[in-house]
């Protein structure tokens, strides 16, 4: 093979150049993606680790393991990992960086330098986090109530706060590229409604990421201020309240829940084409419906603060658009069942992971409805019931669907097939993890266990051993994935171009792809998915 | 490429700003009480739109940017108006217990 | 009316980015990806408008009496130097477009003098807050009916405030920055994305005072 010299402009992309300066000064929105990929995975295990901590804490109703002011520090961190440093950037940054403009026929994305910035920015946001981990941790939840968190913690909540803010810059300089990108840089004849889905479901993310991260940078600052002032906007002392803070803080915050979840259906969407060979049902239902989602989510943070003191017109308002916002995703539910119906199946690993989103982001949406409904609410709030809930569509939906993404991208990105028979078993096992986990948490909720607490009364003890064996399963589930892919690296089928006969633009070019994606740039003369077409010889 | 805006544009946009700072800061002298916030923000209003419009060059930009405008407008209304009805309402109705 | 120019295709041909197929298509991407930017600052200072918006609406007196406490001099004169900025920085722009390398750096040049000079004069406001103990947090002496409302109010003056001077702060050393990059023979003709994108920065600044003014120093003599 060495004796055959490749010209520089054929050699895929990771072998266009084995320097590491090469990949630390890369402009290469497949490299980016790479560096995200190691940098998620690295904090992924960082907020694992805690989740373990915890769980293993909860064995016994007086802690098996920690104390309540370090169960504080692990939670807070948990919380603070997962959703900032994974669940947010994971598909956007690794999937959507590497696909977004091979999908569309573009050589890269609209800004490649400011891309590569927002990596580095990503990595100064996790050093100062991770800093304040080591540095005692930080008590005050993910969620940095005030006043609690403005004037009582004594731990390193600024830290943690200027972690949190430098990262917004990563995730709206991400949105910013990809919203450019979809509008400016699709190939010729590729019209808004040729997209696959999850261009619209990135697009649909990118103006939620764009719209809602400033506020929250907003919000940090006031809490860093009145720290350092001792007077702030969120002070009583002064005629302050300290729900303004909640406000700005779930204005942003639940958008980004969205954020989470959006990017997570979008990959669904094209799992579910690919497997099914036929075209979404209802492909522009399902569009605009990722738009309904997005601007939909805005108008709904209110439901956070339903018992926290807001007015009861207010909680009304927001309890009505909250099931409002349930419509969009379960007519992406339908139609994904719809397109099942009657399809070429075939159970591929990313398919399970789809099949198993399917299932167990409805559970976790329609306990969603039952939160957004004031009278259960008040019963179930800050319970055991809201960690189920939203860990059923984070875990059991986003998560699922990042893992069927990566398998499904796995030969685009690396030229590897990954190991069917260990990519279906690292499935199932995940699954069966994930229920046994979580599903006795929504019984524990609704008995009454409040979230955030280490020590219990004694009854709840069976459900929560339940919990943590299921989280040993599911910790086997994900490490499976770690070991076989990585080992695909050496070990795996050469993929062709195709392996999976999917329709889509980024199958159109080898595996890896070049450097600049497509020897000619591509014309699309038709509809997305188009397997009939492509069956009838067309 | 954009088109090149005569200099006349701008300097008649810029005495136009000025005149409108004039005129606001004039009427708060007047002390119109009730309704005055809501004029000096209405000519401040006016002046960000001469800005947005001629200076910002939305007059001549591509649909998409000026929806972009009009929705950042459309989403701090939203975030301000949400947590205002919060704020003002938490008198009316009561719920059980409270 | 509005004059067009034509690139000269091999200028046209360095300054293009390999994703991108025309100079055109560059240029409106960066200028959509400007306006999305802005639509970001835009929500930022929105969280501290919301907070305005509460407290003034439920303080309205302590918030009339404390903006009656700042002067409106130095309000009324940042505002006619902001807005003269940010002609002069229109008119940069144009010399950019038009490939006039003098009239840009001079343009450029006096627009960030009169950035520097609001933040100079600016910054003296500040400096009689602090003589008369009107700085929450650092130096508040104010006793009184409504002093806490009052302190609420100069909080927000000083979030606020503060916020701009520093977007405003990252302006002037931007232009500084591109003045000396100007010299060298940047940015001219077909290459004046960057001067103009700059220059929807400094007007999108420049919004932000004149919000500022009425909310803050307008509000207090006018009730």
């Amino acid at each position: 093979m060495s004796a055959i010299a490749i010209p520089r402009r054929h050699r895929t992309y990771l072998a266009v150049d084995y320097t590491i300066r090469s990949w630390l000064l890369t402009t290469d929105h497949k490299r980016i993606a790479v560096l995200y990929l190691v940098s998620i995975t690295l904090m992924f295990l960082v907020g694992g680790l805690a989740a373990t901590l915890m769980r293993l804490s909860l064995l016994s109703p007086t802690s098996a393991l920690v104390d309540s002011e370090t169960y504080n520090k692990l939670f807070t961190m948990h919380g603070v990992v997962m959703v900032w440093f994974f669940l947010i950037p994971s598909i956007p940054s690794v999937l959507g960086n590497f696909i977004v403009p091979l999908m569309i026929g573009a050589r890269d994305l609209a800004f490649p330098r400011l891309n590569l910035l927002s990596w580095y920015i990503y990595l100064v946001g996790a050093i100062f986090t991770l800093f304040a981990l080591v540095n005692g941790g930080v008590d005050t939840g993910w969620t940095f109530y005030t006043p609690f968190s403005t004037s009582a913690s004594t731990t390193n909540v600024e830290a943690v706060a200027a972690g949190i803010f430098i990262l917004g810059f990563s995730s709206i300089l991400t949105g910013m590229n990809f919203i450019v990108t979809i509008h400016r840089l699709r190939a010729p004849g590729l019209t808004w409604f040729r997209l696959p889905l999850f261009l619209w479901s990135t697009y649909a993310t990118s103006v939620i990421l764009v719209l809602a991260t400033p506020v929250l940078g907003i919000a940090l600052l006031l809490i860093t201020a009145e720290r350092i002032l001792h007077v702030g906007f969120f002070d009583p002392a002064l005629g302050g309240d300290p729900l303004l803070f909640q406000n700005l803080f779930w204005f942003y915050s639940h958008p980004a829940v969205y954020i989470m979840i959006l990017p997570g259906m979008g990959v669904v969407s094209e799992l579910i084409a690919t497997f099914a060979r036929k075209p979404v049902f209802g492909y522009t239902f399902v569009a605009m419906a990722s738009v309904a989602i997005a601007v939909l989510g805005f108008l709904v943070w209110g439901h956070h603060m339903f018992v926290a003191g807001i007015s009861t017109h207010a909680a009304l308002m927001f309890s009505a658009l909250s099931y409002l916002v349930a419509i969009p995703s379960a007519i992406k539910v339908f139609n994904w069942t719809a397109t099942l119906y009657r399809g070429a199946i075939t159970l591929h690993t990313p398919l399970l992971y789809a099949l198993g989103f399917i299932g167990l982001f409805t559970i976790g949406g329609l306990t969603g409805l039952f939160l957004a409904s004031l009278g259960l609410d008040v019963q179930v709030h800050d319970t055991y019931f809201v960690i189920a809930h939203f860990h059923y569509i984070m875990v059991g939906g986003m998560v699922m669907a990042y893992m069927g993404g990566l398998h499904y991208w796995w030969p685009k990105l690396t030229g590897r097939m990954y190991s069917e028979m260990w990519g279906r078993i690292a499935a199932v096992v995940i699954f069966i993890g994930f229920n046994l986990t979580f599903f006795p948490q929504y019984i524990l909720g609704y008995l009454g266990m409040p979230r955030r607490y280490v020590v219990y009364p004694p009854e709840f003890q069976t459900l929560h051993v339940m919990s943590t064996a299921g989280a040993s399963i599911l910790a086997v589930g994900y490490f499976l994935p770690l070991v076989y892919l990585l080992l695909s690296l050496r070990l795996g089928k050469l993929a062709g171009p195709n392996p999976w006969g999917a329709t889509g633009l980024e199958w159109q070019t080898s595996s890896p792809p070049p450097k600049l994606n497509f020897p000619t740039v591509p014309v699309v003369t038709g509809p997305p998915y188009d397997y009939v077409g492509r069956a009838a010889g067309r | 490429m954009d088109g090149v805006i005569p200099v006349r544009v701008h300097v008649v946009v810029w005495l136009v700003l000025l005149l409108l700072a004039g005129i606001n800061l004039g009427l708060s002298q007047l002390r119109l009480g009730g309704w005055s916030g809501a004029l000096a923000l209405l000519i401040a209003a006016l002046q960000a739109l001469l800005i947005a419009l001629f200076l910002m060059h939305l007059r001549w930009s591509p649909a998409v940017v000026r929806i972009i405008a009009v929705a950042a407008l459309l989403w701090l209304v939203i975030l301000i108006v949400g947590t205002l009805d919060d704020v003002l309402t938490r008198g009316w109705l009561s719920a059980p217990g409270r | 009316m509005i004059a067009r120019t034509r690139p000269a295709a091999l200028r046209a041909r360095e300054a293009l980015g390999e994703q991108y197929s025309t100079l055109e298509q560059q240029h409106t991407a960066s200028e959509l990806g400007m306006w999305i930017f802005l639509a970001t600052e835009l929500m930022l200072f929105g969280g501290l408008f919301t907070a305005y918006a509460v407290y003034r609406t439920v303080y309205s007196a302590g918030f009339a009496e404390g903006s009656r406490h700042l002067d409106l001099l130095y309000g009324a004169v940042n505002t006619a130097i902001l807005l003269t900025s940010s002609l002069t920085m229109a008119l940069a722009v144009r010399a950019a477009q038009l490939g006039q390398q003098r009239a840009l750096m001079r343009a450029l040049a006096v627009t960030a003098i009169l950035g520097l000079l609001f933040l100079a004069i600016k910054a003296a406001e500040y400096q009689k807050h602090f003589a008369e103990g009107m700085v929450p947090g650092l130096a508040w002496t104010y006793q009184g009916p409504l002093a806490t409302q009052i302190e609420l109010f100069f909080f927000a003056y000083f979030a606020m405030t503060a916020l701009h001077s520093v977007h405003l702060g990252v302006g002037v050393v931007t232009v500084a920055v591109i003045t000396v990059l100007a010299r060298h023979g940047a940015f001219l003709g077909e290459r004046h994305t960057p001067v103009e994108m700059l220059g929807l920065y400094w007007h999108f600044v420049d919004v932000i005072w004149i919000f500022l003014v009425p909310l803050l120093y307008l509000f207090g003599p006018s009730s």
